[in-house]
């Protein structure tokens, strides 16, 4: 049986045209990450000073910055930065929505409604201004990006994520599941997280898009990645002072933002549709165009 | 295997909804549990399987073959559900998962209670579908719930309460939600399953009419009390209590609601 190779999800995923664009954004990001780590065109962080500025062409393709290092190789290099933050903020943020939410929404009621005040109290801190805070304080590292950036979203995460986990524990399939023996364990696994998995991933994929930005942001303020680690950030921070004269090195590390950001909502927003049954099946359905005369 | 049901009382957030519930069913007899919406038929059927709301206690006792049921450890019980007794629910469009297959739906109580494998299961699952009656059982098991008409999915709900086998099956109202035509078939089903397997069955319903079908002695209750109880047959030809008798006046109407309908529809159209 072909059709059961693939899973259904997957098939929807990939015939749909932002589903297909995401995926191939988000791959094309994981592998330039992965590249870079072994081989990029020049030594990103090697500055000559003879082929200063040089304007996109060959060897530099690109071209080069003010200090003469090639801005491909900058940007494969920063990729690997971004997919770091991506990943680990997405891992975080995971955890702790999840048991957040699983922890306000299953257990007893006075677990559960310390949980809820806990997360809106939580949720009025600013995300990126406690990260400056701490990297002012103790230091700036990639890792006070993803911690706090992951914990923030978790959070975020964990408040819509909570009462939809309610709404579904009190469905009826839920006791039914329970009469057939499941214990509570399997239900949470077997029918609780995969119903509430479409609003979980599309709140994660922006998250990881955010925490991104987030990472981008702070290093252009000088907080996040340090000076030996290359950053799209701090790339477009040293490039834009350039900006009257070199005018075209900005877009670069701009565009490589701008698509990953998208590229991840698009692939989120996708995946939650793919994911749902109910709305995949009206993809096989012919559109009847309707003829005015 | 018997049920033994004694003194139940169900409480919620210290509201007495059960109040000292008794009843007996014995090995392979067809129960009814009857009585109006509230009158807490179907919280006795939740408090046998341990399923209560949060805010729910039971007191009393619950005894299967024996065995005390009520302050059971939930991982005990858990063994007990789907295997020895099942449970099919009134509303067939909410009880099945639905993002996930009516195969795996089907094939869930086997491979809690069996440990069979992925492969193993579905070929059971298309068994169990076949012996519901479902049409097209080989592929009807890789559809969506959604995918299915509402007399389907309670098919499908009796053949997951099913597959296991169980010595009991305890069935909350599983025609109501259903239209008349399609209620018959179901109930035909449900009867020829319990016959050809001898189980017990509890059925809990708010119609005489379809009790009278089903079951051979039933308790009718009201506002979490036994009121009366015994043989249906004696049920519907000498009703003692004023709850009973308007039971009966509702299942005698309701052979007459569709002549009823039409008049106060005219009357309202004119």
């Amino acid at each position: 049986m072909p059709r059961r190779l693939m899973p259904r999800w997957l098939r929807a995923l990939l015939s749909s045209g932002t589903g297909l664009f995401g995926v191939i954004v988000v791959l094309l990001i994981a592998l330039t990450a992965l590249v870079s780590a072994f081989w990029t065109p020049f030594d990103p962080m090697i500055s000559d000073v003879r082929g200063r500025w040089a304007d996109p062409g060959w060897p530099h393709v690109l071209g080069t910055d003010g200090t003469g290092r090639d801005i491909l190789s900058l940007v494969m290099a920063g990729a690997r930065t971004t997919v770091f933050v991506a990943v680990g903020s997405g891992v975080v943020a995971t955890g702790v929505g999840v048991a957040l939410a699983a922890l306000g929404a299953l257990t007893a009621r006075w677990m559960r409604e310390t949980v809820a005040v806990l997360v809106d109290i939580l949720i009025a801190f600013p995300v990126l201004m406690i990260a400056m805070m701490i990297s002012a304080v103790w230091g700036g590292s990639l890792w006070v990006v993803v911690l706090s950036v992951g914990i923030g979203f978790g959070v975020s995460i964990a408040r819509v994520t909570r009462p939809e986990l309610r709404r579904v524990q009190q469905s009826d399939f839920v006791v039914a599941g329970r009469a057939n023996g499941l214990t509570t364990g399997q239900n949470l696994v077997r029918h609780l997280l995969p119903n509430v998995a479409p609003v979980f991933i599309v709140q994660l994929s922006w998250s990881m898009a955010v925490a991104v930005l987030a990472e981008a942001g702070l290093s252009y303020l000088g907080f996040g990645a340090t000076l030996t680690e290359a950053s799209w950030g701090t790339l477009l921070a040293d490039l834009q002072r350039y900006i009257g004269v070199h005018p075209l090195t900005v877009v670069w590390p701009g565009l490589a933002i701008t698509i990953t950001v998208l590229g991840l909502n698009l692939l989120g927003d996708a995946l939650r549709e793919a994911t749902d049954p109910t709305l995949s099946h009206r993809s096989a359905q012919v559109h009847v165009p309707v003829v005015v005369a | 295997m018997t049920l033994q049901v004694r003194d139940l009382v169900i409480e919620i957030d210290g509201t007495r909804v059960v109040d000292g519930v008794s009843f007996t069913v014995e090995d392979g007899q067809r129960f009814g549990l009857i009585g109006e919406s509230g009158s807490g038929k179907s919280l006795t059927a939740l408090a046998i399987l341990g399923l209560l709301p949060d805010n729910a206690t039971a007191s009393g006792s619950i005894r299967w073959n024996g065995v005390e049921l009520i302050g059971m450890p939930d991982r005990e019980l858990a063994k007990l559900r789907g295997d020895d007794i099942g449970m099919v629910f009134q509303e067939p469009r909410t009880a099945l998962n639905p993002i996930r297959t009516v195969g795996r739906q089907i094939a869930e109580s086997i491979r809690i209670h069996e440990r069979v494998g992925r492969h193993q299961a579905r070929e059971r699952a298309i068994a169990e579908a076949e012996r519901v009656r479902l049409p097209e059982p080989d592929t009807i098991v890789d559809r969506y719930p959604h995918q299915l008409s509402g007399g389907q999915r309670q098919r499908v709900a009796i053949a997951m309460a099913l597959a296991c086998r169980p010595k009991l099956l305890i069935t909350d109202e599983p025609t109501t939600a259903l239209d008349v035509t399609i209620q018959a078939e179901v109930l035909k089903l449900l009867l020829s399953l319990v016959s050809e397997h001898g189980m017990s069955l509890v059925f809990i319903t708010h119609d005489l009419a379809v009790l009278a079908q089903v079951a051979t002695h039933a308790v009718v209750l009201e506002h979490g009390h036994v009121v009366e109880q015994g043989e249906v047959a004696k049920l519907l030809s000498a009703p003692e209590s004023p709850v009973t008798q308007a039971l009966l006046r509702d299942a005698t109407a309701t052979l007459w609601r569709p002549e009823h309908g039409r008049d106060e529809h005219e009357g309202g159209a004119a």
